[in-house]
């Protein structure tokens, strides 16, 4: 195969080799086709299939569903749950990889591994231990119940196991960010006179804000999406204790079809603006020439 | 304005970085660390800009003494090895950093910020780069921009690491002649940490030589290279000759080959190594006076001012010698010729030597 290869390729005419690359690019083209067929299968079919079911009886239909108070309420909810837990865990993500990427201290290894709890552990799993804090029989129960404070089947509860859940999002994407940059602009903005606020806002921040928003809105839409650990402390109180994927849920078991997949597809379409936002992003921090962040949440080594 | 180091110690966990230092840089003085990688020279140079604190001794700048001093309270001028230019910056801002974070009542105004920031840009020849993002720069363009950056602050002391570490050959020879004529103009007390011997001989006012988080040796150029005070210094400074031997009756043998000692100088029996630059050995037909022993020649390098020469000796190990063009085609050399090797210059130190002057000119 060799000798003929470099043969045809001395002569000037190269047939053994396009050959070679048709051959190839057979490959390559079936490849593409199978992964795209699957994608087809899986993704693109189901997500088409939601938004058909939802407008199948027509937009008046799916309007009176949307406008439904029950819905409503569950809209409400997921976006009160989502606006308190993705600044939390915004600030918290930034400070905790402020520190980890930044600092050395006793305890960093377990903080890096408890940032990464919420990732292992099943979402039902997480709801059922605000339950064993917080519900009648919990720990604080007690406490709670004399002095009138309600957390679980309740809205504090919801954004507990929200804030919870997506507690990881943000950090795990700035931690590799962070650790890749290293200390050195930090160290010659206080050589410069700096301080300690001015070097967060005007030099870490900066560095780091396309991995922020990346992770902001990651976080966004686990915090919107979740359905585990908020279906066990929330009760499923309709108009009160329900989240979207909680009403979707509700609707789906009463055979509400029209209304469910409607439901449904507002939380498809968040998706959809998610990816979209990703991609967005992506594009203006590559155009913008800021090395991107490892996509994969790595382990640790260090 | 004057540094002055005194009795500084620094532990890494287990590894010492610095073991008591004192060092006394005088006002305007360009001065070179220079060391291996583990000497302790970043160490030292971070210690003294109060990026690392000492675990003793203290740091002083004109009298005063600024150990417990906060960086940024510090105004020291300080370039990074890898520039640490701020990436969301363009250059303009870069260099304007220093002045736009100080608070309110000492900022300059923005005209004066932008005078400012001009005048540097035309001190490091970068006029026309002002709208530039580091990552739009070459290698030698960000060097340069991290020096206006350091000089906006208008700094009493310029520290450097590994200045030019991180550019190739050519831009490096440029720029070092460039920082030499720039220190020289607006006269900064600087020090700046290498590992390239070359540079620190060529740069620096004084040199200190540094190992193992311990000063071997400071002096001028010329001192440190003539006049090695350790067998370490000498070895580090340039390329030498090694020769291991014994000394008995007052001189050293060295295989075939012996050398009168100074009387007093070793006992005998002492193991001894002695150290000779290629330069500081001749080659000869015949013998001559001088002491001398036989080889043979393995290589010649032409190339360049000086005739590199690679021989071998009769116990089998190498020995370099650099002679002349001229002294090359006076002798004729040629690759298998038997010569011989005199020594005009050498140094001898005891075998176990541990950093404390001894050696002698022989």
């Amino acid at each position: 195969m060799m000798p003929s290869v470099r043969h045809d390729r001395r002569s000037g005419a190269t047939p053994a080799l396009s050959a070679n690359l048709q051959e190839s690019r057979l490959i390559a083209g079936l490849l593409i086709a199978v992964a795209l067929g699957y994608l087809g299968l899986f993704l693109v079919v189901p997500v088409i299939a939601v938004f058909a079911k939802a407008l199948a009886k027509g937009v008046a239909t799916y309007w009176a569903v949307i406008s439904d108070p029950m819905a409503w309420a569950s809209i409400r909810l997921t976006v009160i749950a989502a606006a308190i837990a993705v600044p939390l865990n915004t600030v918290f993500g930034l400070a905790a990889s402020w520190a980890i990427a930044k600092f050395d201290f006793p305890g960093k290894n377990v903080l890096l591994t408890v940032i990464d709890l919420p990732f292992s552990v099943s979402p039902v799993i997480s709801g059922m231990m605000f339950v064993l804090l917080f519900g009648a029989q919990g720990l604080f129960g007690g406490w709670l119940i004399t002095h009138d404070i309600k957390i679980i089947f309740a809205v504090p509860g919801i954004v507990l196991a929200t804030v919870f859940v997506t507690f990881p999002f943000v950090a795990r994407e700035l931690i590799p960010l962070m650790q890749a940059q290293g200390n050195d602009e930090e160290e010659a903005a206080r050589t410069l006179g700096a301080g300690g606020w001015q070097i967060f806002f005007r030099v870490t921040l900066p560095n780091v804000k396309w991995g922020l928003l990346y992770g902001v809105i990651m976080c966004n839409a686990r915090a919107m999406g979740e359905f585990g650990a908020v279906s066990v402390v929330s009760g499923h109180i309709r108009g009160l204790t329900n989240t979207m994927p909680l009403h979707v849920e509700i609707l789906y078991n009463e055979y509400q079809f029209a209304s469910a997949f409607g439901v449904a597809s507002l939380l498809t379409l968040l998706a959809l603006v998610t990816l979209a936002s990703r991609r967005a992003i992506e594009w203006r921090a590559t155009a913008e020439g800021v090395r991107q962040q490892p996509r994969q949440t790595q382990k640790e080594d260090r | 304005m004057s540094i002055e180091v005194r009795h500084i110690s620094k532990r890494f966990g287990e590894f010492v970085a610095l073991a008591d230092i004192n060092l006394t840089i005088s006002t305007g003085e360009l001065v070179a660390l220079l060391g291996p990688s583990g000497s302790g020279k970043t160490t030292l140079l971070r210690v003294i800009a109060g990026l690392e604190s000492p675990d003793r001794g203290s740091v002083s700048v004109e009298g005063q003494d600024i150990t417990g001093s906060n960086v940024r309270d510090r105004r020291v001028g300080f370039v990074f090895q890898h520039y640490a230019l701020f990436r969301q910056m363009t250059v303009f801002e870069n260099i304007a950093f220093g002045l736009r974070v100080r608070p309110r009542r000492q900022r300059p105004a923005a005209r004066d910020i932008r005078d400012k920031v001009h005048k540097l840009l035309t001190l490091v020849r970068l006029e026309q780069m002002a709208e530039r993002y580091p990552a739009q720069l070459s290698g030698g363009q960000r060097q340069r921009v991290a020096l206006a950056r350091a000089l906006a602050v208008e700094p009493k002391i310029l520290l450097l690491d590994e200045p030019f570490g991180a550019l190739d050959a050519k831009v490096r020879q440029e720029l070092r002649r460039w920082l030499r004529r720039l220190h020289d103009d607006i006269g900064i007390t600087s020090v700046f940490v290498t590992h390239d011997q070359e540079e620190a001989l060529e740069l620096a006012d004084r040199v200190v030589v540094m190992r193992e988080g311990r000063i071997e040796q400071v002096g001028k150029p010329e001192e440190v290279y003539e006049d090695p005070a350790t067998p370490f210094v000498y070895d580090f400074l340039g390329h030498v000759n090694v020769f291991h031997g014994r000394v008995e009756e007052g001189a050293l043998q060295f295989g075939a080959f012996s050398l009168e000692l100074p009387p007093e100088d070793l006992p005998d029996t002492t193991a001894a190594v002695a150290y000779a630059r290629p330069h500081l050995l001749d080659i000869d037909h015949q013998p001559t006076e001088r002491p001398q022993f036989r080889a043979t020649i393995e290589y010649l390098n032409t190339a360049g001012p000086l005739v590199k020469v690679e021989l071998a000796t009769e116990t089998g190990s190498v020995v370099h010698v650099e002679v002349s063009q001229e002294r090359y085609r006076q002798l004729g050399l040629r690759k298998g010729d038997e010569v011989f090797v005199g020594v005009k210059d050498m140094r001898v130190f005891p075998q176990h030597h541990n950093g404390v002057r001894q050696g002698k000119p022989v």
